[in-house]
């Protein structure tokens, strides 16, 4: 196997792993802290690559775009835990997924009424188009690189804040005690609210992030939502340490699987057959792995010490 | 009650009377998901179609009715059931995706219907199950990557790395282009397809380019089509390994190419059963009255869809009823409509035997980006299941 090939596969995986981090960080906040179940969190991720699409032509800069597209997925966020999420917090989970599946439903329409059945490829500028040389025959899209970069500076912040704050120590009280923090005189709805907002922004950041290598298109949140439950499952739901450390390993796993699992099922069968069968178990692995954890560890890899 | 009774027969008199002064037409296609925008073309397409005619086959009413199959085989399957049992169509086409068609085709002959592909054209249908009562108005899978293959050949090109979705036409197309490419073949990669298709190549990109293959073919059709050619911009391939695509760079994808000025797809290559440069009188009609409606230049898909409508109006104009099924079988097979491709006659599978051409990304004189044909890879093609179907 080629050296510079194996590390160009481990950063692909790496900024896989990121993006989903981005998607399921807000996803186990909200679904560990608030218990509620959002199946939506996909669409915000969509109307985020959306929003900063069309931005992009409207600005004809991507980073203005991004930063510009930030708050308004956060102000989404917030509307839809004002009218969507805050009138189910006391039903059961079923109504929490009928709920936020009808959101899927109005949301992807609306961008079809919106953007159009299209999807929009979005530009880079210039600098950000090309791709940087690390070595010989080590060569990478310059942009996957700032895919990497802000999906760790992402993961820094959210640590920072989670840990080290004000806001952060009321996030982590509300979820070990919701009364008792009412109790004490903070707004816990406010907080919720705080909590849903950021969660869409990171989502909505890595709609924006993946949009100039996809692009902005309907239902693109549906596909990356389902490895986004499979990522907070296998890492703990409620655990954003876990939730960082599955998603990076299923980033890599998924890469990994379909870049070399051909090669090394070639070892113990026909080229025939390996190529068949390839394809189809490296799109199965990462629910493999699932199985396996659920089965092993049924709350996951770092579940959160108090629920 | 009586009265009650009599009215209902009234009802159903002049429902059957309506029945004889009109022809159905039901049309599946992509309507929702990402895939949308192919399925809108085709809709438009077929829209122009039965303006161009003037709602009417002959004596008879032309009524369209549209079903989205939803980018999956179980929804597209649900509605042609619809299309046949319920709406009682005479004919039903549409269809872009060979899992859609092979899971729906039963529907409609057993129920003894016309089913016209106006895309998907699996391997399965041309050959062992192939059917009298099935006729194709775009072409084989297999035909045009076949002609890219040929295409490689006389381009001296040696070793290819091949990429396409892993579905029914993903492994015809790869079939196709390894059955006329003499070169090696370095690698290939089948990757995952549907609603939830994997849409970043980064992974099998950088093998191909580890490959060190000479051309790179690829068959993305739809969103992926934008994806893909953004990547492979993106990573710096184009000098490293050249693209040769098939049914990936297309009407559907330049504008959004176009709009994000991804100036290296001008220039690129694809062979096509169809483009808007043919020089006949039905082509010029269709694109320019297709371009002055829809403000921007038909796809194959379209093209095809063009076709189906005027294939089936043109048979049920000549035969006058939708009822004498043999002769509505005979003018259909005759192709003698006035297709967008120019002339092409049948095989015994009921698939065209047709030219295929080498088309090149440019810009036209407006400054949009189309395609425009460089030379004829293939005359009066005939794909290579023909001789597994037992039609005469």
């Amino acid at each position: 196997m080629d050296l510079s090939l194996l590390i160009i596969q481990l950063l692909n995986g790496l900024q896989l792993g990121l993006l989903l981090f981005l998607v399921a960080s807000g996803l186990t906040l909200v679904f560990g802290i608030l218990d509620f179940v959002n199946l939506a969190h996909g669409s915000l991720y969509m109307l985020g690559a959306f929003i900063c699409a069309s931005l992009t032509f409207l600005f004809g800069n991507f980073l203005w775009a991004v930063l510009v597209a930030l708050p308004i997925t956060g102000v989404i966020g917030y509307l839809v835990e004002r009218f969507v999420a805050r009138p189910l917090y006391t039903r059961d989970h079923l109504d929490h997924v009928l709920g936020t599946f009808g959101l899927i439903l109005v949301l992807d329409t609306l961008a079809h009424l919106i953007w159009g059945p299209a999807g929009i490829a979005v530009p880079l500028p210039a600098w950000l188009d090309g791709q940087l040389q690390l070595g010989e025959t080590l060569v990478i899209p310059t942009f996957r690189l700032l895919i990497i970069g802000a999906g760790l500076a992402a993961a820094a912040g959210l640590f920072w804040l989670v840990n080290y704050t004000k806001l952060g120590m009321l996030i982590r009280a509300g979820a070990s005690n919701r009364t008792m923090v009412s109790a004490l005189g903070v707004d816990i709805e406010m907080l919720f609210a705080l909590v849903f907002a950021l969660g869409a922004m990171l989502a909505g950041l890595a709609g924006m992030l993946v949009a100039p290598i996809t692009e902005a298109s309907i239902g693109m949140g549906n596909n990356i939502i389902i490895t986004a439950f499979v990522v907070i499952i296998v890492g703990g739901i409620g655990s954003m340490k876990g939730a960082f450390i599955a998603a990076l390993l299923i980033g890599l796993i998924d890469t990994l699987g379909r870049s070399f699992l051909d090669d090394l099922f070639k070892l113990v069968m026909s080229t025939d057959a390996a190529e068949t069968s390839a394809p189809a178990v490296s799109a199965m692995l990462i629910y493999i792995i699932m199985a396996l954890v659920l089965s092993l560890r049924p709350q996951g890899l770092f579940p959160p010490r108090t629920r | 009650m009586k009265k009650l009774a009599v009215a209902a027969l009234t009802a159903s008199l002049m429902a059957s009377a309506a029945y004889a002064d009109s022809v159905k037409i039901g049309f599946v296609t992509t309507l929702t998901t990402g895939a949308a925008i192919i399925g809108k073309d085709m809709q438009n397409a077929a829209n122009l179609a039965v303006e161009h005619l003037g709602g009417k086959a002959g004596d008879l009413d032309i009524e369209l009715i549209f079903a989205d199959d939803g980018f999956a085989p179980e929804t597209g399957k649900q509605a042609t059931d619809k299309l046949v049992k319920q709406d009682n169509v005479d004919f039903v086409t549409g269809y872009i995706w060979s899992h859609v068609l092979l899971a729906s085709r039963k529907s409609v002959l057993d129920a003894d219907k016309f089913l016209i592909s106006a895309n998907a054209g699996p391997s399965q249908i041309a050959g062992k199950l192939c059917d009298e009562d099935f006729f194709s108005t775009s072409w084989q899978n297999d035909q045009t990557p076949m002609a890219m293959g040929e295409v490689l050949n006389q381009q001296g090109v040696k070793s290819l790395y091949i990429m396409a979705p892993n579905y029914a036409a993903g492994k015809n197309m790869v079939t196709g282009v390894e059955s006329t490419f003499k070169g090696e073949i370095l690698g290939k990669d089948l990757t995952k397809w549907g609603a939830d298709a994997q849409l970043d190549f980064s992974a099998e990109l950088a093998k191909a380019k580890a490959s060190g293959a000479e051309g790179l073919f690829v068959f993305y059709p739809g969103a992926a089509a934008g994806a893909f050619t953004k990547q492979y911009h993106q990573a710096g391939l184009k000098d490293e390994i050249p693209l040769y695509s098939v049914f990936t760079v297309d009407a559907i994808s330049l504008p959004k190419l176009q709009a994000a000025d991804f100036q290296s797809v001008l220039g690129s290559r694809i062979t096509q059963a169809w483009d808007p440069s043919l020089d006949n009188a039905a082509n010029k009609k269709f694109v320019a009255d297709f371009k002055a409606k829809y403000g921007s230049y038909p796809s194959f898909y379209a093209a095809q869809s063009y076709d189906a409508i005027n294939m089936i109006a043109d048979a049920v104009a000549k035969v006058g009823n939708t009822t004498d099924r043999d002769a509505l079988r005979a003018a259909m097979k005759a192709a003698d409509y006035g297709s967008v491709r120019g002339d092409y006659s049948y095989g015994n599978n009921n698939f065209p035997i047709q030219n295929f051409y080498l088309r090149e990304v440019v810009a036209d004189a407006d400054g949009n980006w189309t395609t425009q044909v460089v030379q004829t890879v293939f005359e009066n093609h005939q794909d290579s299941y023909a001789k597994d179907c037992k039609l005469n």
